[in-house]
C-alpha cells in the first residue's frame, strides 16, 4: 500500500560541495566522544568511572528522569575523561578506542514471536531506545506512553544532507527487522516516506505504510510528513526514528551487537573531495575531514546538515543522531555596501536585487555570515512561502516569545519540532533565531503541561 | 581596505558603550556586518531589513523625481508662465530645468527635514534604550515628503515628524512594534493640528499661499487656484484636467501622489521583488472599485440629483477614483507596510479590500477634506489585529475539530 504526498511550499537550497556517491571506509578514529547535549532534556547519571574499560554497547549512563533509558558506548576502549561544565553538568565523555571493537553480546532477538513489552525491554536494555524520538516536544520517547503511529522519513531534501537512498543500500534486512519490531510498539501503523521516483531500499519494506513524497525541502522532514499523514493532536503521541538509526536497531536485533556504524556524508564547499564514509557515532571528525581534503582552513565544521546541525569545531565528534558532516567557509568579514548592492552569489526567496531566482540550477557556496543584523519581526508572508504545514509560523513564534501557553497549544505546537522552523529561519529578514525560540517554547510546554 | 580595519577596531574598542548603537548604525550602513550564525541555521538568506527597506525606497524614487518636476510645473502653470504638457508624458513642457530647479528647491528641503529630524529621534531612542537603530525610518522618511503639500512650512513638518516618530512608533517599542503607520501618523497629525493649512486650496501649488497674501496686502494680481481635483469635485465645480493628466500626474496634489502611472510601476516593482504584498494592493483596488460602483449606482438610480453636495464625487466614474487623490499612492506604499497591515495572507485580502472601500466612502462623504485614504488606512491599521485574530481562530477551530472528529 502506498500513498502520495505532494508538497508545494518550500525551498531547495542548492549548495556547492555535495557528497559524491562513493563510499570509503575511513581510518578508525583513536578518540570517540558522547556529548549529553545531543540528548535534549536528559540528565545523565554515570554508571562507569573514569578510567574504566568498556565494551561497545556497554551502558555509560542513564537518564535520571527516566531511569530505564540507557545510553551505551559506540566503541570499546577506556573512558578517558568526563568533562563537566557549570553546575557540574556532564558535557562530554571521551573514550580512547581499542584498535578493534569488543562487543557486549546480547542474544539475537526473535522479533516475529516477541510481544511489545519484550521488544521495549530489549531496546531499553541495549541502548537503542534513545534513537526513538517523540512528538510532542521532540525529545527521547517517554517509556510510559504508547504512540498512535510511528514515522520514518527516507526522503532527503535538506541541503548537503546524506542521501538516504544511497546510505541505506544493502541494509534491507536490518531495516525490515527494525520496522517489524517498531510496528508492534504502536497502536497504529509505521509510516515510511520515500522520494516519489527514488529507488530507496525502504520501498521493499513490509509491516508499514509507504508514502511517496515529492516536493522541495522541507518535504523530507518527518514533521511535514506527519502533518500530511496523521497530525499530532493534543494528548496524542507519535514517535519518529531516523532511517539510518533503524539500521543500528535492526542489526542489534539480528546479531545482538550494538554496532554504531553508519554511512556519513562529508559535504560542503570547504572540502576538496566531498564523499561518503562509514564512521561510528561519536567518532572524532578530524581524520574524516583530512580524508575529504579540507581546502579551506577558515571554515566551520558542522555535525548534521547546515540548517539544523551543531557547530563542533575541527576537533569535534560526530553527533549521536547525525549522518552528515558539513564543512563550510566562515563568513566573518565585512562587505562594503553589502545591504544594497546586487547579489548574485547568495540564495534569496525575494527578488530585491537578489538574483538567485534567475539561476535555479546554480550551486552556491554560502558562508556562515548572517547577511544582516538581528531585528524585530517586520516582514510578513515570507515564512508562509517555505512552510508547508497548516500552522501560522509567525504567530506561533510570537506566542513562544511571550510564553503564552494557551496560544502555543492551540496554534499547533504539539506538531512541531525546531527543525520545522529551519527554513523560516533561513529566509528570515529579521534574522531571528526561530529554532531556538521553538525549542524554548517546547521546553516551557513540557515543564508546564507535560 | 584601511577604512574597513579602522572601523572594525573602533567597533571592538567601544563595544557595549552608550553611543555604540549610533556608531553601529553608520558602520553597518557602510559595511554589511561580519556577524556569523550561532546555533540554528548555519547559513542565512541574502535579505536583511536594510535591503527590504531599500527596495521600497527604490520604488519611491521615481515618484520623488516626478514630484519635483510637477511642483515646478504646477507653479509655473499657475502663475501663467508655463506651457501645458497636455497628456504627453514625455513633453519637454514638463521635463525641463526650470521645473526641476524650482521643484527641487521646494521638495529637497522637505526630504532633508524629514530624514534629519526623524533619524535624530531614532538615534536618540536607540542610544537611550540601548538597541540597534532599526531601518523602519528609511522608508518613513521618504514617504513623509511625498504625502505632504509642497508649500508646508518646514517647522510644521519638524513638529509633525517628532510627534509621528515618538508617539507613532517609539512609545510602542520601535520598528516592528507600532500599531499605526508612522508616516500616516505624521500626516494625520498635520491634518488635525493645522487644518487650515492642510485642507485649504492654497497649499497644493507652490506659491499660491504667497500670492494670496500679496493680494490681501493690496497688490493687483491674479489669484492662484491651487485646488486638488478632489477639492474641486467636493464643491461640485467642474474639473479642468482631463483623464490623461490625472493618470500621468500633471495635476496638483501632495508631492508624490499625483502620477498614477509611476505609482503603478512602483507597485509592480514591489510585487515583482516580493517586497510588497500583491494581496493587499489587488484587494484594495477591488474595494475602491466596488465602493465607487455603488455610488455610481446610486446616481444612476436617480436617488440623488445634481443639487446634492455629494453629486460630483458620487457621479465620478468608479475607476477614476484610482487616478485622482492619494488612493493609488496609499494602496501601493502605505497599506502594504507589513508591520501595521494584517499579518496573515487571508487577513490581507480583507484588510486591503476594506481600505479601498472605506477610502472612497470617506472621500465622498467627508465635507471638510475630501481625501479618505490616509484615514482609511489608519482605521484599518487599528483593525488589522482583529482581522488576524479571526483568521487565526479559523485555523485553531480546524485543529480542534480534528480532535473532535477523532474522539467522536
Amino acid at each position: 500500500m502506498s500513498r502520495d504526498i505532494k508538497i508545494k511550499k518550500g525551498l531547495n537550497i542548492n549548495l556547492k560541495g555535495e557528497a559524491e556517491k562513493t563510499l570509503s571506509k575511513a581510518p578508525r578514529a583513536k578518540v570517540f566522544a558522547l556529548r549529553p547535549e545531543n540528548f535534549h532534556l536528559v540528565t545523565p547519571k554515570l554508571t562507569v568511572k573514569e578510567g574504566a574499560k568498556i565494551k561497545a554497547g556497554e551502558v555509560l549512563f542513564y537518564d535520571k528522569k527516566q531511569e530505564s533509558v540507557t545510553f551505551v558506548s559506540p566503541v570499546s576502549g577506556t573512558l578517558k575523561s568526563v568533562e563537566r561544565g557549570p553546575k557540574r553538568v556532564i558535557t562530554q565523555l571521551t573514550i580512547e578506542a581499542d584498535l578493534k571493537d569488543e562487543f557486549l553480546a546480547h542474544q539475537p532477538f526473535d522479533v516475529e514471536n516477541a510481544d511489545a513489552e519484550a521488544i521495549k525491554a530489549h531496546l531499553l536494555a541495549s541502548g537503542c531506545w534513545p534513537f526513538i524520538m517523540q512528538r510532542p516536544y521532540h525529545i527521547i520517547a517517554r517509556t510510559n506512553k504508547t504512540p498512535k503511529a510511528i514515522f520514518i522519513s527516507g526522503y532527503t531534501t535538506a541541503p548537503l544532507a546524506a542521501d538516504l537512498d544511497f546510505a541505506l543500500i544493502g541494509k534491507e534486512d536490518d531495516l525490515q527487522l527494525a520496522i517489524t519490531a517498531l510496528s508492534k510498539l504502536t497502536t497504529g501503523s509505521v509510516h515510511v516516506g520515500v522520494g516519489q521516483d527514488s529507488n530507496s531500499p525502504l520501498r521493499a519494506m513490509k509491516d508499514c505504510v509507504l508514502h511517496n513524497v515529492s516536493g522541495p525541502h522541507p518535504a523530507g522532514n518527518v514533521g511535514v510528513q506527519i502533518a500530511q499523514i496523521d497530525p499530532v493532536n493534543k494528548g496524542e503521541v507519535v514517535w519518529t526514528v531516523s532511517a539510518q538509526d533503524l539500521v543500528v536497531i535492526g542489526e542489534l536485533l539480528r546479531t545482538g551487537k550494538f554496532n554504531a556504524e553508519r554511512v556519513v556524508a562529508l559535504a560542503g564547499s570547504s572540502l576538496g573531495a566531498p564523499q561518503y564514509y562509514t564512521a561510528k557515532i561519536g567518532s572524532a571528525v578530524a581524520p574524516l575531514i583530512q580524508e575529504a581534503q579540507l581546502a579551506e582552513s577558515h571554515s566551520r565544521v558542522i555535525s548534521g546538515e547546515v540548517l539544523t546541525g551543531s557547530t563542533i569545531g575541527h576537533e569535534g565528534y560526530l553527533g549521536y543522531y547525525d549522518n552528515t558532516i558539513c564543512v563550510i567557509p566562515e563568513g566573518d568579514d565585512y562587505e562594503f555596501f553589502g545591504w544594497n548592492k546586487p547579489v548574485f552569489d547568495k540564495v534569496s526567496t525575494t527578488r530585491a536585487l537578489t538574483f538567485s531566482w534567475l539561476q535555479p540550477k546554480k550551486k552556491f557556496a554560502l558562508t556562515t555570515n548572517t547577511n544582516g543584523e538581528h531585528r524585530a519581526f517586520v516582514v510578513t508572508g515570507n515564512y508562509e512561502e517555505v512552510f508547508p504545514m497548516d500552522i501560522y509560523p509567525l504567530q506561533t513564534l510570537k506566542a513562544c516569545m511571550v510564553k503564552d501557553l494557551d496560544q502555543m497549544e492551540v496554534l499547533g505546537m504539539y506538531e512541531l519540532a525546531p527543525e520545522d522552523f529551519a527554513l523560516t529561519e533561513f529566509v528570515c529578514v529579521s534574522k531571528q533565531p526561530h529554532q531556538r525560540i521553538i525549542r524554548e517554547g517546547l521546553d516551557l510546554m513540557f515543564n508546564e503541561i507535560g | 581596505m584601511a577604512l574597513k580595519e579602522t572601523l572594525h577596531n573602533l567597533k571592538e574598542k567601544h563595544k557595549g558603550q552608550k553611543m555604540a548603537p549610533a556608531f553601529n548604525a553608520i558602520h553597518t550602513f557602510l559595511y554589511a556586518p561580519n556577524e556569523t550564525t550561532h546555533g540554528g541555521t548555519h547559513i542565512k538568506g541574502a535579505d536583511d531589513l536594510k535591503r527590504t527597506m531599500n527596495t521600497v525606497i527604490m520604488a519611491l524614487v521615481p515618484c520623488l523625481v516626478f514630484g519635483m518636476f510637477n511642483a515646478g510645473y504646477q507653479h509655473y502653470m499657475a502663475i501663467g508662465e508655463g506651457v501645458a504638457a497636455a497628456g504627453d508624458f514625455f513633453s519637454t513642457a514638463f521635463w525641463n530645468w526650470d521645473n526641476l530647479v524650482f521643484g527641487a528647491w521646494k521638495v529637497l528641503p522637505l526630504v532633508a527635514v524629514s530624514y534629519i529630524v526623524g533619524l535624530t529621534v531614532e538615534f536618540i531612542f536607540a542610544v537611550i534604550k540601548g538597541h540597534e537603530v532599526e531601518e523602519g525610518y528609511l522608508v518613513t522618511g521618504m514617504l513623509v515628503p511625498l504625502i505632504v503639500p509642497v508649500d508646508i512650512p518646514l517647522w510644521m513638518l519638524t513638529v509633525a515628524v517628532v510627534f509621528g516618530v515618538v508617539i507613532g512608533k517609539e512609545v510602542f517599542g520601535g520598528t516592528g512594534m507600532n500599531i499605526l503607520n508612522p508616516a500616516l501618523t505624521i500626516r494625520a497629525f498635520l491634518f488635525f493640528a493645522y487644518p487650515t493649512w492642510m485642507s485649504g486650496d492654497k497649499v497644493w501649488v507652490a506659491g499660491a499661499q504667497e500670492r494670496a497674501s500679496q493680494i490681501a496686502s493690496g497688490l493687483e494680481l491674479d489669484s492662484i487656484s491651487g485646488e486638488t481635483i478632489l477639492g474641486t469635485l467636493a464643491q461640485n465645480k467642474t474639473v479642468d484636467y482631463d483623464l490623461w493628466d490625472m493618470f500621468l500626474g500633471f495635476i496638483p496634489g501632495s508631492v508624490g501622489e499625483t502620477s498614477t502611472i509611476l505609482i503603478l510601476l512602483g507597485g509592480l516593482f514591489l510585487v515583482f521583488t516580493k517586497i510588497g504584498s500583491w494581496r493587499i494592493m489587488l484587494s484594495a483596488v477591488i474595494g475602491a472599485l466596488v465602493m465607487g460602483m455603488m455610488f455610481n449606482g446610486v446616481v444612476d438610480a436617480g436617488w440623488i440629483d445634481s443639487s446634492s453636495k455629494f453629486y460630483s464625487l458620487m457621479s465620478t466614474p468608479f475607476w477614476v477614483h484610482l487616478i485622482i487623490g492619494g488612493l493609488a499612492f496609499g494602496i501601493v506604499y502605505m497599506a502594504t507596510d507589513p508591520v501595521t497591515a494584517s499579518q496573515t495572507n487571508k487577513g490581507k485580502w480583507i484588510y486591503g479590500f476594506l481600505i479601498g472601500f472605506i477610502s472612497v466612502l470617506i472621500r465622498v462623504f467627508n465635507p471638510a477634506y475630501p481625501e479618505g485614504v490616509f484615514l482609511a488606512i489608519l482605521l484599518m491599521n487599528v483593525f488589522a489585529p482583529t482581522i488576524d485574530h479571526y483568521v487565526i481562530q479559523a485555523n485553531v477551530k480546524r485543529r480542534m475539530n480534528r480532535l473532535k472528529v477523532k474522539n467522536a
